[in-house]
């Protein structure tokens, strides 16, 4: 298992890596001058000669790249060209906020959606099993900024139940996560049904194979082959899709968090992206490269401590 | 003293979008205590329903059963899932044809072996030292060490020995072997059939052989019985049936065993045709379209015929067909 994780750990930062890479080539590709981009059509053309010195531009293609290296190395992603504040701790600031959204939905969407994957697979075919089914593929087909608009509207706007925008008090955990029902509703609920079909469609899988059948042969008593001969083998496929499922959230943050004005990565992508402030856009991407990363990572070392099999390859 | 395991007349039929499929039809079967009984027959023969009939594992499109399963006494056609369920792998244990998927992969073979003797009042020390014990007894090398690994990291003989250790485990009174050498190799095929033999007497259980290789048979089991089309054609002690087999399907099942064909040949011989459509089972007796011997009689269905006791075979010519 030592082995496998360290392995795995080293994959994960080759893969930060080629990530890294592929990010710095794309903006060399990108056609046009970042300088005069940047200070716009009214800028000198000896203004546009300082600031390129100054970002280090005139260098060739491979020393920029390493010169990049080295300040992500060193924790230093760029200043914030609008507050010329450190990027590292712009983006930080709005981490915690989507974090704390992303878990939220998440952790209840798999509270929910893998015991319902669970019932529907061991009453399959049943009406419980089929009305799961309905719900589980509207759930998937719903946008959530559909869920997030209507949402709002029903049940803050309409209904007075939930706060329309913020994300609560600072120092107060309890009206934060008061603010968190509405938007982490409206990015879990698809979660919900993609994880219980997922969960249903593994859980069949599994029961229908021959050491299943063994369990029953010794008579095994049914809550035993479900929940530990079964279900964890039926559950690695979710944390795999969990651990990327989690890296991809970010994105159906993006709109929760505009829909509900939180601050946050997403919104704050999207703002600076809005005042074409490329370096907050830069740092905030490469968090967030960073972030699923260690989220497939910790997927991965969860599904080798499941299974043993995965731990002998790799 | 009555037989341990005694089938009378028992009948399973499964439901298809084509309608009822016969799988057994009136199948009478005992094993006696301590005795080794073998089922013979070819794929699609119903081996593995009457197994699954026995242990009460049928799957969820069966139709009707009717007839009679005893098992010590006890009725076992209709007994509530519970009671059956403190049959199986106290009582009535099972060995399966694939080794290679028969263990939980996720869980080590320590925890699988554990896990069957929920029953016992014990320390988990003590199923586990139990667990050695019979690892042992199936010649695992260094069987205190290996408990703590998982099913990936043993070859597929290991495997089967594992499964051998498992249902013996709890001493069971009747030992079900479903084809449990058919996915080894030759030589391993021999050793697993010795262990089998050696343990059976060690503890004394009544084993079910089913497998569809004779020599397998001839060298395990007192009394065999042959399945064809969902019925037992044939039953008699294991020298009957090799020596003396007195129905068609069973003299041709013999002609086309490898082990028997002293003569070179091109190719190996077969039964021309195929098995009957059990949805709709054709009248008189079940073997007629591909039997060499069928006369006018056939149409109706054959008497059983004890050709001497503790040998019957349900043919019309049974007493007629003597060696050659």
């Amino acid at each position: 298992m030592l082995l496998y994780a360290l392995k795995r750990l080293g994959l994960a930062l080759i893969i930060t890596a080629v990530a890294l890479i592929l990010l710095i080539s794309m903006i060399q590709l990108i056609p046009g001058d970042p300088a005069a981009v940047l200070l716009g059509p009214l800028a000198s053309p000896e203004m546009r000669e300082m600031f390129r010195q100054q970002m280090g531009l005139d260098q060739p293609a491979l020393v920029q790249i390493a010169r990049f290296f080295g300040r992500v190395l060193t924790g230093d992603l760029g200043t914030d060209v609008l507050t010329n504040r450190s990027v590292l701790v712009t983006v930080m600031e709005q981490v915690p906020f989507t974090l704390a959204l992303i878990f939220a939905s998440i952790t209840w969407s798999a509270l929910i959606g893998i015991p319902l994957g669970c019932f529907a697979a061991l009453y399959r075919g049943s009406l419980a099993d089929r009305i799961v089914g309905i719900l589980s593929v509207s759930s998937i087909a719903l946008p959530s900024f559909v869920i997030a608009i209507y949402g709002l509207l029903l049940f803050s706007v309409k209904l007075g139940w939930f706060p329309t925008i913020g994300a609560g008090d600072r120092g107060a955990p309890l009206d934060q996560l008061y603010h968190l029902v509405l938007p982490s509703l409206a990015v879990g609920l698809g979660w919900v049904g993609y994880l219980a079909r997922m969960v249903r469609a593994s859980m069949l899988e599994v029961l229908s194979e021959n050491h299943v059948r063994m369990a029953r042969a010794f008579g095994l008593e049914e809550r035993t082959i479900t929940y530990r001969y079964a279900l964890k083998i039926a559950i690695i496929p979710t944390v795999v899709l969990l651990g990327m499922g989690v890296g991809n959230m970010i994105s159906s943050a993006v709109f929760a968090e505009i829909v509900f004005a939180r601050p946050g990565v997403g919104k704050l992508i999207f703002d600076a992206i809005s005042t074409r402030n490329y370096p907050v856009v830069m740092g905030a991407v490469m968090i967030t490269t960073g972030f699923y990363v260690l989220c497939t990572l910790i997927a991965d070392l969860v599904a080798a401590g499941l299974d043993p099999r995965v731990r002998s390859t790799l | 003293m009555s037989p341990l395991l005694d089938i009378k007349g028992l009948s399973v039929s499964f439901r298809t979008p084509r309608g009822d499929l016969k799988a057994l039809r009136d199948v009478a079967l005992q094993v006696g205590r301590g005795e080794i009984v073998g089922i013979i027959g070819e794929s699609g023969c119903g081996k593995s329903t009457l197994i699954n009939a026995i242990i009460g594992l049928l799957p969820a499109n069966t139709g009707a059963v009717k007839g009679h399963i005893g098992f010590d006494g006890q009725e076992l056609v209709g007994l509530p899932i519970n009671a059956m369920r403190k049959l199986r792998g106290e009582r009535i244990t099972t060995i399966f044809q694939d080794p290679m998927t028969a263990l939980n992969p996720v869980l080590t073979i320590g925890a699988q072996m554990t896990a069957i003797q929920y029953r016992r009042r014990a320390s988990t020390s003590e199923k586990r030292r139990r667990a050695i014990e019979f690892l042992e007894k199936v010649r695992m090398p260094d069987a205190a060490r290996r408990l703590d690994q998982y099913p990936h990291q043993f070859s597929g003989g290991m495997r089967q020995r594992i499964c051998i250790a498992m249902a013996l485990l709890t001493e069971p009174d009747l030992l079900i072997a479903d084809e449990p050498t058919t996915a080894l190799d030759a030589t391993l095929e021999v050793q697993v059939i010795h262990l089998l033999r050696e343990l059976q007497r060690d503890i004394g259980c009544s084993v079910l052989f089913i497998s569809h290789h004779l020599g397998a048979v001839a060298e395990l089991c007192g009394r065999v019985a042959i399945m064809y089309a969902g019925e037992v054609v044939e039953q008699g002690t294991a020298g009957d049936i090799f020596r003396d087999p007195r129905h068609p399907y069973t003299r041709k099942l013999l002609e086309c065993d490898p082990g028997r064909i002293t003569e070179r040949q091109e190719i190996l011989p077969t039964i021309p045709g195929e098995l009957p459509d059990l949805v709709h089972v054709p009248q008189g007796c079940i073997f007629r379209d591909r039997c060499p011997e069928r006369f006018a009689l056939c149409g109706e269905r054959p008497p059983e015929v004890t050709v001497r006791p503790g040998h019957q075979a349900a043919c019309h010519k049974a007493r007629e067909l003597v060696a050659s």
